[in-house]
């Protein structure tokens, strides 16, 4: 890459790297140094009286088992020292010596006796080997969702680019792509933690799962083997390349990406519904066709792989990562914003922030409808399981997760509102921000009310019972669904009203478009709220249903409002220009919130998503018989999640410092007045 | 009226009428409406609402009224004014200065309030539903407790004769054993109903029946209160268990009873 502008690594950074290296290269050292000493056995060629008598006092400390050291090394150390002892002829060194000498002889001996068990699980000190494995599957996780998201969007916005012909499209791509690179090493090598994680922490489980899914290894790893051609190719030929070749690489990185999820997606899901479901009997009642006998045995791989909840969990992880990768994208972005020094910087980096966001909350909007469908899924394929999750003791941590959509809406709101600053005129549509924020907070209110709260003695015995007479109505599945359907419509509005802010549409009917746009998205909200309301009135199979139609209305309005919306603002007169990069800092904290919600949101849910299985590895096949088959409590539950998140923004830090550094200057030697150059270090060269 | 406390709920609105007759500053807005809100959610209706509630509807309330706040510069610069110039002006010294002191007094009574809470034992949160096993065995015979369904449904279409029999037997069975608990009309209002903590399930109430696989019925008539799960205690369930009291078949009966009494079906395998 040719160098960019910028300012290049300070020397400040440079020595305190050096500074760290230094600390910790003196502490390893030392620290071998210090084992070296005590464990390095030498052979002495002649000793003196006195220090016959202090090698005598060293071979009988020697002849103490060291803590952790197994049987044959401290035999074999022994017998050195009693070899030595007998050299030197010392006395001590005889009958109780040999005594001991005897004992590790014999254990060792036992110990070659006793036969090879293969261990089913082994512990890790401190945090566990559930914990370990599930850190480390969140984190890995969490890179192969951005690793397979980021691609997606690029590839879209630099086929807009292509087709728009327009060169700021494909920059912005190439921005996005930048940061794929690292993100790809991170996923790798938490691909490999996990998997020798799960080797060597659940080594019975791994090969069971290894004995069901073994011939789908070979083409997961070819496929990965692909990947990082096609991605590597796509980053490094950015240019090189002619468009229509370059847009075939992203393509097929993106195809093959979504493969391998797939792959992946097969196993997991197989530990949560080990079967299909299927009319085998004909009488119109889907039965439950397991993959696996009672004991486990395969029975159909095909059943295995395309199993009950396989489909459900495809659909809802490809919109997660798109959104969740357009936040991570955004925050860079603000990240960079919040760095930029001159305001073409600012301009490129609000510009990228604001794509990233848009990405992210198109692909969130739907969200929620795949999570429902992968819950009704569940529930379909056992009520257990779902009454587990909507009903028992996983129903809290729904709360907290309508908590984190809530502020993931609002932030999303808050980005737009004040995004209209950055229009010359924007202050008309200002007024509209109250009524938007009412109806949004309303509907959180909603989304977070608890069908039973939490409550003292005292509030259970005043309300007569653990639900409200009035608040528990909004705790129902009518006034949840009504809420997401509200405040997806209202996230819409404050788009367009973003997107109209400072343009004048000049189209001959505007008037009567936009009544109509207003009469569609009034009759879509009437239709949702409607609903709602008579939900309340009908039995719970037939309110179930409600849900299709107030999704499809709320669909429908977004569609037929995009579609007059866009001719209705084609060539719009413009009061002023958009002058990127005039966002206030609190704008760029809002995305980097918003990034910070959806990671937790994952984690949170997928915790959910695993935890449900509870004592099984495989759902009612494999039973988990490890020290940890418990589910943990809600509050150490959460605060896992809380260190992974946090683990991973560490590390996000050092992806994002790594994709800066191509736009930094080159390092070049200063000069001095006498017109030579001078070596950063001072040093003349 | 709809559970609220209309004298609360009147002088609220009477405030809130006031400041937009004299068209209040934003920040005025905005402090009414977080004060108005937390004394709407604290005292607004006739039974309160728990506390972990309110903390969450006035979490929403503070995020929606600093976002409100902060969304343009503009009116972000608005609404800081009165406190620039508070802070900044001489002659509100003295407003300045009793701000100064009724903050830390705030936060002092806020600890104070704290410490000398009256002591409660913690409340104990009902689940919907408790989560069933997987396998059911109930007298030497074990179901799968996702595929399994009630063995004398299908003759409602097959045999309704044969159906009617099995419906007056579970009728039976319900008015000899049942509905001592869950009442007459099945509401889960019995005599003795009102003795018990947690109340009796309500089967008119659309969200209980329909929405259970009758397995899950099942597993509830026989096993009862002893037979919840370890996950989510105490249960504290007085229902007994009917596998020690009745044949599987009367279990099966009362089953179709309390659905047919309803007009209800189960939930059948693998509907949403």
């Amino acid at each position: 890459m040719t160098p960019q502008s910028g300012k290049p690594v300070s020397r400040n950074k440079i020595l305190f790297g050096i500074g760290v290296l230094a600390f910790v290269s003196v502490i390893v050292t030392v620290r071998l140094g210090g084992f070296l000493v005590d464990n390095e056995y030498r052979q002495p060629d002649q000793l003196s009286a006195p220090l016959q008598t202090e090698a005598t006092a060293g071979i009988v400390d020697a002849l103490e088992v060291e803590e952790g050291e197994d049987a044959a090394t401290a035999a074999r150390r022994i017998e050195q020292a009693l070899e030595f002892a007998d050299d030197q002829g010392i006395p001590e060194a005889t009958p109780r010596l040999r005594g001991i000498a005897d004992e590790q002889a014999t254990d060792e001996a036992e110990a070659r006796a006793r036969p090879y068990e293969e261990a089913e699980y082994r512990a890790v000190p401190f945090v566990g080997s559930r914990v370990t494995v599930w850190v480390l599957a969140q984190l890995h996780l969490l890179f192969a969702a951005f690793v397979l998201a980021v691609p997606l969007f690029a590839f879209i916005i630099e086929f807009v680019g292509y087709v728009k012909k327009e060169e700021r499209y494909n920059k912005l791509a190439y921005e996005f792509t930048k940061l794929l690179s690292v993100s790809f090493s991170m996923t790798a090598t938490f691909g490999a933690f996990l998997t020798f994680g799960l080797i060597i922490l659940y080594p019975k489980f791994t090969n069971y799962l290894m004995h069901i899914f073994s011939p789908t290894f070979l083409p997961y790893v070819l496929l990965f083997f692909l990947e990082a051609l096609f991605l590597y190719s796509y980053y490094y030929g950015w240019g090189k390349f002619g468009p229509k070749m370059h847009l075939f690489l992203g393509f097929m990185l993106n195809i093959v990406g979504t493969a391998i999820m797939f792959i992946a997606n097969a196993w997991l899901t197989f530990m949560m519904s080990p079967g299909k479901r299927d009319d085998v009997d004909g009488d119109g009642v889907p039965d439950f066709v397991s993959a696996v006998s009672e004991s486990g045995a395969l029975l159909s791989l095909r059943d295995a792989f395309f199993n009950f909840t396989w489909m459900p969990i495809n659909i809802h992880r490809i919109i997660a990562n798109v959104a969740f990768g357009g936040s991570i994208a955004a925050a860079y972005a603000a990240f960079r914003y919040l760095q930029a020094k001159t305001d073409e910087e600012k301009a490129h980096f609000d510009w990228m922030g604001y794509v990233g966001n848009f990405v992210a909350i198109i692909a969130f909007l739907p969200l929620p409808f795949a999570g429902y469908y992968l819950a009704a899924e569940i529930y379909a394929f056992s009520q257990t399981l779902g009454i587990q999750m909507m009903g028992g003791t996983f129903s809290w941590l729904f709360v907290i997760q309508a908590a984190l959509i809530g502020n993931l809406f609002l932030g999303a709101n808050y980005y737009l509102w004040l995004g209209m600053g950055r229009m010359e005129g924007g202050v008309h549509f200002q007024k509209f921000i109250k009524w938007l924020l009412i109806a949004i907070a309303l509907c959180f209110a909603v989304w977070a009310t608890p069908r039973y709260a939490i409550s003292s003695v005292s509030e259970i015995a005043a309300m007569g019972g653990s639900s409200h007479p009035q608040l528990s109505y909004l705790g129902q599945m009518s006034a949840k669904n009504t809420a997401v359907n509200i405040l997806i419509l209202s996230t819409y509005m404050s788009f367009l009203l973003y997107r109209r802010t400072g343009r004048q549409s000049v189209h001959p009917h505007r008037d009567l478009l936009t009544r109509a746009q207003a009469i569609v998205f009034s009759s879509a909200a009437a239709l949702v709220i409607f609903y709602g309301v008579y939900g309340y009135f009908v039995d719970s199979a037939t309110r179930i249903r409600f849900a299709i139609p107030q999704v499809y209305s709320v669909l429908a309005a977004l569609v037929v409002i995009t579609v007059i919306d866009l001719p209705l603002y084609r060539n719009a007169a413009q009061s002023g220009e958009t002058k990127w990069g005039r966002m206030p800092a609190v704008s760029q904290y809002a995305l980097i919130f918003i990034a910070l919600s959806f990671t937790w949101l994952m984690g949170l849910m997928g915790y959910v998503r695993s935890g449900l299985r509870q004592e099984w590895h495989v759902y009612g096949v494999i039973l988990d018989t490890s020290p940890d088959a418990y589910t943990p409590t809600l509050g150490f539950a959460t605060q896992v999640v809380s260190v992974t998140v946090l683990i991973f923004f560490g590390l996000l830090g050092v992806v994002f410092w790594l994709s800066s550094l191509g736009g930094k200057k080159d390092w070049e030697p200063k000069p001095v007045a006498d017109g030579r150059d001078q070596l950063e270090g001072g040093q003349a060269a | 009226m709809w559970g609220l406390n209309l004298p609360i709920v009147l002088a609220l609105a009477a405030i809130g009428g006031v400041l937009a007759w004299r068209r209040a500053h934003t920040l005025v807005w905005l402090l009414y409406t977080g004060g108005a809100l937390w004394a709407f959610f604290r005292f607004g209706f006739a039974v309160p609402i728990p506390q972990s509630v309110v903390t969450i509807y006035l979490g929403i309330t503070v995020l929606a009224l600093v976002s409100y706040a902060s969304s343009s510069r503009e009116r972000l610069a608005e609404t800081v004014q009165p406190i620039q110039r508070l802070i900044l002006e001489p002659r509100y010294r003295l407003a300045l200065a009793g701000l100064l002191v009724a903050l830390p007094g705030l936060a002092a009574y806020n600890a104070y309030a704290d410490l000398t809470m009256p002591l409660e034992a913690p409340g104990f949160g009902r689940e919907i539903h408790p989560p069933p096993p997987t396998e059911l065995t109930v007298h030497d015979e074990t179901i799968d407790m996702a595929t399994a369904e009630n063995p004398y449904l299908h003759y409602k279409h097959d045999d309704p004769e044969l159906y009617g029999k099995h419906v007056e037997n579970g009728r039976r069975v319900y008015y000899e054993n049942c509905f001592w608990c869950h009442g007459d009309g099945m509401g889960g209002d019995g005599m003795f109903a009102h003795g018990l903590n947690p109340v009796p399930s309500n089967f008119n109430d659309v969200g209980t029946l329909p929405a259970l696989q009758s397995s899950f019925v099942h597993w509830r008539i026989a096993k009862g209160g002893p037979g919840m799960p370890a996950g989510g205690t105490p249960w504290d369930s007085a229902m007994p268990a009917w596998e020690k009291f009745l044949t599987t078949e009367e279990m099966w009966d009362v089953n179709l009873f309390i659905y047919d009494f309803n007009g209800y079906e189960p939930r059948a395998l693998g509907q949403h």
